[in-house]
């Protein structure tokens, strides 16, 4: 097994600092501490969403992704881990985001061990990464942390954040170690719903079911 | 290798001009279209069909019929006919008749169709689409190759006795083509029975298509049918020409940014570096067409996409002047190069009666005469297989 694992940040910020990016950052930067504890690499890669605005558009109206769009696919399709940060735009996740996750096939993810994150003006919207995010990466059949990090403006005058951070990063990092998303894919793979052709495919798992029922309905029926 | 041209049947406002056409109008140019293409010397008009405005291709086998009607040489064929909300029975027969009266000059194409709605307007339902369409298939299948057919199965209600008319002409089934973009299992099923697979090679990049492509060949050869090499592949393609680049350029942007499925999203440019779609000089539609074959291999069958998205008759027209005089003449050569002697042509009636029959007479279905009943029982035809009995439902 190779010590170096890669973990993806996936940030939907917007602006220049962002501070959802510098959430998402802090993170990842907690879990490479925790993962040299525990003897091994991460290697970090990020996914800014915001300069994939217009190809991500583009995409929801086309069906496929621009190249812009696929090299960050493919680059989640490798990730052993990710981390995901979402401002919080009128009681909800950025579009940004959404867009971006509707454009994954829906087995990309598949026992991927994730960090959710938000960031929002004011402390109110603080259930929209429970609530939203959560949701949308349990369809997705994602393995969330327990702990997920929201933080509004106040919260970076806190150290508690930074508990949060730790806690979560801590939570990914035993999950990455574990093994979890190898092992629940080689046990299972074949009983999730797959894309034919989808990035999800690694290697050894392209392979088609010959065996299904609609594949023998397919083959005659008899 | 045969070369032609696929329509969807949309009717498009013409962002130029700002009209739309008639159905009348769209229906009577594609019967211009049709005959056209046949003579700018392409092989194959192929129609979609569709059960809701703005399309006008409800009921494919009248149209392509009626171009039969006016045309000599063009194989006729579509694009697709959607296997799922059709009745199995209906298209066994009305392909069959089709068969008949083009003097074997057809093939089609299934698919399943994406439009939802359509599907609880005919009874189905859409998330059953898949077996609905393998199922119906299997039943196509059997409805053209035996005489009388019992069948019971998910979807549809049981026949016992059931003869489809009239047989198929010289007792040859239309070669059937399925249409598939990301499903293996209508790639199995056309590797299983040997038919042809179809790729429409028009919205994403073609690299999305090669998988399955491959995996149809690797089937086909699985079942048998011949090596992989020899899988019967067809693939679409979008193409606007003009002479000169840049006056194609200009020409097609219009409809291009306004075109129902991929407009008012990503730029032409990006567009033609993502997919199959060429619009520019004769040699830039060659040379772009020439790479599907370094994709795909060598294949049987090229249609492309020209009477979409509002583009006016007379424009459509001249397209298939270029198509036919420039571009196709040129692909044919070029695709003839280094293609193995073992790579078979798309297969037509004639190719496929010689296979079944060699020098000997095709078969004539005569049927018995009518009992009284309106039914023939087990043995409709003077020559059925006396050993092939019906179980009828006892009734009492």
């Amino acid at each position: 097994m190779s010590t170096t694992r890669r973990l993806v940040i996936v940030s939907g910020g917007t602006s220049d600092p962002s501070s959802t990016r510098m959430l998402a950052d802090r993170i990842a930067q907690r879990a490479v501490i925790r993962a040299a504890e525990a003897g091994f690499d991460l290697e970090l890669s990020v996914v800014e969403l915001r300069p994939l605005a217009a190809d991500l558009a583009s995409a929801q109206v086309t069906g496929f992704a621009p190249a812009t769009v696929q090299e960050a696919i493919d680059r989640l399709a490798q990730a052993d881990a990710v981390v995901v940060a979402t401002p919080v735009y009128k009681a909800g996740i950025s579009g940004l985001v959404k867009s971006f996750v509707d454009v994954l096939d829906q087995d990309l993810l598949i026992a991927t061990p994730v960090v959710l994150a938000a960031t929002a003006g004011t402390a109110r919207h603080a259930l929209v990464v429970d609530e939203q995010l959560r949701s949308l990466f349990a369809y997705l059949r994602a393995l969330p942390t327990p702990t997920s990090v929201f933080a509004a403006s106040d919260d970076w005058g806190s150290s508690s954040l930074s508990e949060r951070i730790d806690r979560a990063a801590t939570e990914l990092v035993v999950l990455i170690e574990a093994g979890v998303r190898d092992r629940m894919r080689e046990a299972s793979w074949h009983r999730y719903q797959h894309t034919f052709g989808g990035a999800a495919s690694a290697p050894g798992f392209d392979a088609v079911d010959l065996d299904s029922d609609l594949m023998r309905l397919a083959a005659g029926g008899r | 290798m045969q070369f032609g041209v696929f329509s969807v049947s949309d009717i498009t406002r013409d962002p130029v001009t700002g009209t739309t056409p008639s159905e009348a109008e769209r229906i009577q140019g594609a019967i211009a279209i049709a005959k056209k293409t046949e003579e700018v010397g392409l092989d194959v008009y192929a129609i979609g069909e569709h059960h809701n405005p703005p399309f006008f291709s409800s009921s494919p086998t009248t149209l392509l019929a009626a171009i039969a009607g006016q045309t000599e040489r063009i194989v006729l064929s579509t694009a697709t006919t959607l296997i799922t909300t059709n009745d199995p029975v209906r298209l066994a027969e009305e392909y069959a008749m089709l068969q008949h009266v083009s003097n074997g000059r057809m093939d089609l194409m299934l698919g399943r169709g994406n439009t939802a709605p359509v599907y609880p307007w005919f009874g189905q339902d859409i998330r059953q689409g898949l077996p609905l369409a393998l199922e119906h298939y299997n039943l196509l299948h059997r409805l053209w190759r035996e005489d009388v057919v019992d069948w019971e199965g998910r979807f549809r209600t049981p026949l016992q006795g059931f003869t489809s008319t009239p047989r198929p002409l010289d007792d040859v089934p239309p070669f059937v083509w399925h249409g598939s973009i990301r499903t293996p299992e209508i790639a199995e099923q056309a590797a299983y029975y040997g038919d042809g697979f179809f790729a429409n090679n028009i919205f994403w990049p073609k690299e999305h298509y090669i998988r399955l492509i491959e995996f149809y060949r690797q089937r086909f050869a699985h079942y048998g049918h011949g090596t992989p090499e020899q899988a019967i592949v067809g693939l679409g393609g979008q193409a606007f020409i003009a002479k000169r680049s840049q006056d194609a350029i200009r020409a097609f942007r219009p409809y291009f940014d306004e075109a129902p499925v991929y407009g008012n999203g990503p730029r032409m440019e990006d567009f033609m570096a993502g997919t199959p779609l060429s619009v520019g000089s004769p040699q830039e539609v060659i040379d772009k067409t020439l790479t599907f074959r370094e994709s795909f291999g060598d294949y049987q069958r090229q249609l492309f996409l020209v009477d979409h998205a509002g583009l006016p008759l007379g424009t459509v027209l001249d397209q298939l002047e270029l198509l036919g005089g420039e571009v196709v003449p040129v692909l044919r050569r070029e695709m003839a190069k280094n293609r193995p002697e073992s790579v078979p042509d798309a297969p037509t009636h004639a190719s496929l009666v010689a296979a079944k029959y060699g020098d000997a007479e095709p078969r004539q279905p005569r049927p018995r005469p009518n009992r009284g009943d309106n039914v023939t029982g087990a043995s409709p035809y003077e020559d059925s297989d006396p050993a092939v009995q019906a179980r009828l439902p006892l009734v009492g």
